[in-house]
């Protein structure tokens, strides 16, 4: 038997029974949603809640510094700006031993660049020659605002996504691509929260490009729902289900398969400043797939479609287990 | 769909010659470039600030000094006419956002009123007319004199234009790269420097509001007066900078201002070779200064600058020519600096930081660096993997159109100058390696038309228009969520949604008509009799 190209070694057509699947999955997908909830908000600290604030929301300012070939000797930095009195000051390591991280709050009343400056003339003062690789600082009332928009984008994405299903299918897909799309920032969410990921401009897009990403795979396998609807007309909605998603299995595979593989390689490669956008848009992929799987096609088996000839089809027993 | 039609395979290799022309500037080296024919593309990517290292920053003007300053001056105003016309009053001082004033007579109040509709305040701009002050009469003979709201929002509009060329002046006279000053919403200016090496200095240069103005040393108080805070009436101290002092304490009244300079040049003194700033008054400022320096032989006066002392020197004798020179406390490019400020005027209002962001063109440049070996990496993985599961045939059409994919972003990319930034070559890596999405889509639909009972032929026509629909809903999606972080996004995010927007376009195109035109060429040539990957 020839092992190549791997196609022709692949089942040809599976049989895997999803919705046997959908209630315990439902479950599982539920307690994952509340824990990301509760771990993303909690404790309910503004503006971000219990994920770590980037200062793109939070105002404040970054430095990254670098004292090569010499290392930097954190301990000492740490100390001499803590005696600033400019609030909590953090300093850690970034990538090489030589690199710093040093973060700052603007005490409310002062002025944004004459804190840095009097931050940065400190840090020199304790070091010695120091580059100063790169500067973000951002005041209260701009980081505000970003957050504030931030928020809109991703609440107008999924608006979008709704409107743009109903459209293009009916309410009902569109409720269970939204169901999914949610459980996708939630668990998202979740995730940013538990790795302590960043939570800034940069996050959002990753988690835009996740609501990108999951809906096309929902659209996917709901183009290949409603066409064997409109094929098998008689046959219970539970095993349509089944029957689409085993049809597009090999496609979800590989589509996901070289998704995984280039963010692989962006967060093994992609530097410091790409890892928590890769890292996001990897989880992003895995539980998108997921989730058009279990979360999109089983709400549309709980609020039935409308077919062809009859009237719309709710849950019944018999549609579950066969 | 099979067919081979002329105006695709006309459109596809046109499609394919335009991105590798309009991308082959970045594959070569500038002087390469330069001596390329005039009716060559020369743009490469137009890298973003954290890419190839600059300044990000986002003032605000500060309205609330400006209204501050305002009434300030209204005050005065009021005050000259009231005196003017002989009417006496008391109580006159800013309440709130206006200024109420107590007319001693109850017989002039209305007088009063009048003299000041007439006379206080400018003509507002506009069809509306009238005085951008509106005075009404309130009890106990008091007087309310107000700005007219629309009258703070002009102010605003215009000290946020003057601003923003004030700052043009300046920084084109620093000699740096040329920098993008753009508005940003009612109160707001961006600059965005590429490249500056000094984003302080820069900073420095923007930030000051570089009032200029000269003031008379109050003579009648010692150190210890300052020590312990004793300011007479009409004096204050200010900070020094010349090195002299700390600081001095100096009467309010400014004999000569900023504006009345008509030049200012960075120069050397002769005796003593340090870097001073020369300058030259207009006519009523030559005057003023010679009067003053007349009248003021052996004394100290002060040059301010943004309410710190930059110089204050002992007058020696009358200067009457109408320029002087500053000694202050300075460095070759301090002085530089200073010239430039007062050349370029003072701006109207305070500025105030309000975002900056700074890369190194060393962190740029790992940037740059980290994203090229991700890109490779994650590129050459898709590849192998594409290969391993399609085989060379199908696998290598998927590829192809991969390539015709990217030519052609690089090649709008440039073309359109549109920016790229660390997060869009992200976005541009994941763009690629999900665009073989769209001919695995074509492929499992061909197999499993095949496996339907169709021909070959039936199976790959009906699975090619039937994945279709299926690529287009797919890819909407895309569009949509690229097209809010567009809306919402600033800076890096905006670079990332556009690389998505153009990737998403790019795709849809090489995925389906550069594969469908490959396809069919195969099927011509090689008159297959089964399909090499069912």
């Amino acid at each position: 038997m020839n092992f190549w190209p791997l196609i022709k070694v692949l089942p040809v057509r599976t049989h895997f029974r999803f919705v046997r699947l959908a209630r315990l999955a439902a479950v599982i997908s539920i307690l994952a949603v509340i824990g990301s909830l509760a771990l993303s908000l909690l404790p309910f600290k503004p503006p971000c809640g219990g994920l770590e604030c980037g200062i793109d929301f939070k105002g404040g300012t970054v430095m990254e510094i670098s004292t090569a070939p010499k290392a930097v000797d954190l301990g000492k930095l740490r100390a001499a700006l803590d005696t600033m009195g400019i609030g909590d000051v953090q300093v850690q390591a970034f990538g090489a031993p030589s690199s710093a991280m040093v973060r700052f709050q603007t005490p409310a009343g002062t002025d944004l660049n004459a804190n840095v400056q009097k931050v940065q003339a400190k840090i020199t003062e304790t070091l010695g020659p120091v580059r100063f690789a790169g500067t973000s600082a951002i005041s209260a009332k701009v980081s505000t605002e970003l957050f504030t928009t931030g928020l809109l984008g991703l609440g107008g994405a999924i608006l979008l996504m709704l409107i743009y299903i109903w459209f293009r299918f009916e309410l009902q897909f569109g409720l269970g691509a939204v169901a999914a799309l949610f459980h996708d920032v939630f668990l998202t969410f979740g995730l940013i929260a538990i790795l302590r990921i960043e939570f800034d401009l940069k996050a959002v897009a990753a988690i835009l490009t996740i609501i990108g990403y999951s809906m096309n795979d929902t659209v996917v396998v709901f183009d290949r729902f409603r066409e064997n609807l409109r094929k098998y007309k008689r046959m219970p909605l539970g095993e349509v289900i089944d029957m689409s998603i085993n049809e597009m299995l090999t496609r979800t595979i590989i589509t996901s398969m070289t998704a995984v593989l280039a963010l692989i390689a962006l967060a093994v490669f992609g530097g410091p400043s790409l890892y928590g956008l890769s890292i996001i848009m990897l989880f992003g992929i895995v539980i998108g797939t997921y989730s058009s799987i279990y979360i999109a096609a089983p709400v549309i088996l709980l609020w039935g479609v409308k077919r062809v000839d009859e009237e719309a089809e709710p849950l019944k027993p018999a549609n579950v287990r066969r | 769909m099979m067919t081979l039609s002329r105006w695709k395979v006309i459109l596809v290799t046109l499609a394919a010659l335009l991105g590798v022309l309009f991308s082959l500037p970045n594959m070569l080296p500038s002087n390469v470039r330069d001596q390329l024919p005039a009716f060559m593309p020369k743009k490469t990517l137009n890298l973003g600030l954290d890419l190839q290292g600059g300044s990000y920053l986002l003032y605000s003007v500060n309205t609330e000094a400006l209204r501050t300053e305002r009434l300030t001056n209204l005050v005065e105003d009021v005050r000259s006419t009231l005196r003017e016309n002989e009417i006496a009053f008391t109580d006159l001082a800013v309440v709130g956002d206006a200024i109420s004033v107590r007319i001693t007579d109850p017989g002039q109040v209305s007088d009063a009123a009048n003299f000041l509709r007439r006379t206080v305040g400018a003509p507002l701009a506009g069809a509306a007319g009238g005085r951008d002050v509106a005075v009404s009469t309130g009890a106990d003979q008091r007087l309310r004199v107000a700005f007219v709201p629309a009258a703070f929002e002009a102010e605003t509009a215009r000290a946020v234009e003057q601003s923003i060329e004030i700052i043009r002046r300046r920084i084109d006279q620093m000699g740096t790269k040329e920098p993008d000053i753009a508005r940003q919403g009612k109160d707001r200016i961006v600059i965005q420097a590429a490249g500056e090496s000094d984003p302080d200095r820069l900073k420095n240069v923007i930030g000051q509001t570089a009032k200029l103005t000269f003031q008379m040393v109050d003579d009648t108080t010692t150190p210890e007066d300052i020590q312990a805070g004793r300011v007479p009436p009409g004096s204050e101290i200010l900070q020094s900078t010349d090195g002299f002092a700390p600081s001095y304490i100096v009467k309010k009244r400014s004999v000569v201002t900023g504006e009345m300079l008509t030049n200012a040049q960075p120069g050397f003194d002769q005796q003593t070779g340090h870097a001073i700033v020369q300058f030259r008054f207009n006519g009523v400022g030559a005057r003023r200064f010679g009067d003053v320096t007349r009248q003021n032989i052996g004394k100290r006066f002060a040059i301010i600058l943004d309410k710190k002392i930059i110089s204050a020197p002992v007058i020696q004798s009358a200067i009457s020519g109408g320029s002087g020179q500053i000694t202050g406390n300075f460095t070759e490019q301090s002085a530089n600096d200073l010239a430039v400020l007062l050349r370029a005027g003072a701006l109207p209002a305070p500025l105030k930081v309000e975002e900056q962001r700074t890369v190194g063109a060393e962190l740029g440049a790992d940037a740059v660096k980290a994203g090229a070996v991700s890109a490779i990496v994650g590129l050459g993985l898709t590849v192998v993997f594409m290969l391993a599961i399609y085989g060379f045939l199908f696998g290598g059409i998927s590829l192809i159109a991969l390539a015709v994919n990217a030519v052609m972003i690089v090649g709008l990319m440039s073309l359109t100058q549109a920016t790229l930034t660390l997060p869009g070559i992200a976005g541009l890596i994941l763009t690629l390696a999900v665009a073989v999405d769209a001919n695995v889509l074509i492929y499992e639909r061909m197999r499993d038309e095949l496996r339907s009972g169709r021909s070959l032929i039936a199976s790959m026509d009906s699975g090619f228009s039937r994945a279709m629909g299926t690529i287009m809903d797919a890819n909407m999606t895309h569009i949509l969520s690229a097209a809010i972080m567009f809306q919402f996004g600033s800076g890096p995010v905006r670079g990332f949604a556009w690389t998505l927007f153009i990737g998403v376009l790019t795709t849809v195109f090489s995925a389906v008509l550069v594969t469908q035109v490959l396809l069919a060429w195969w099927f011509r040539t090689a008159r297959p009799k089964t399909l090499p990957i069912a």
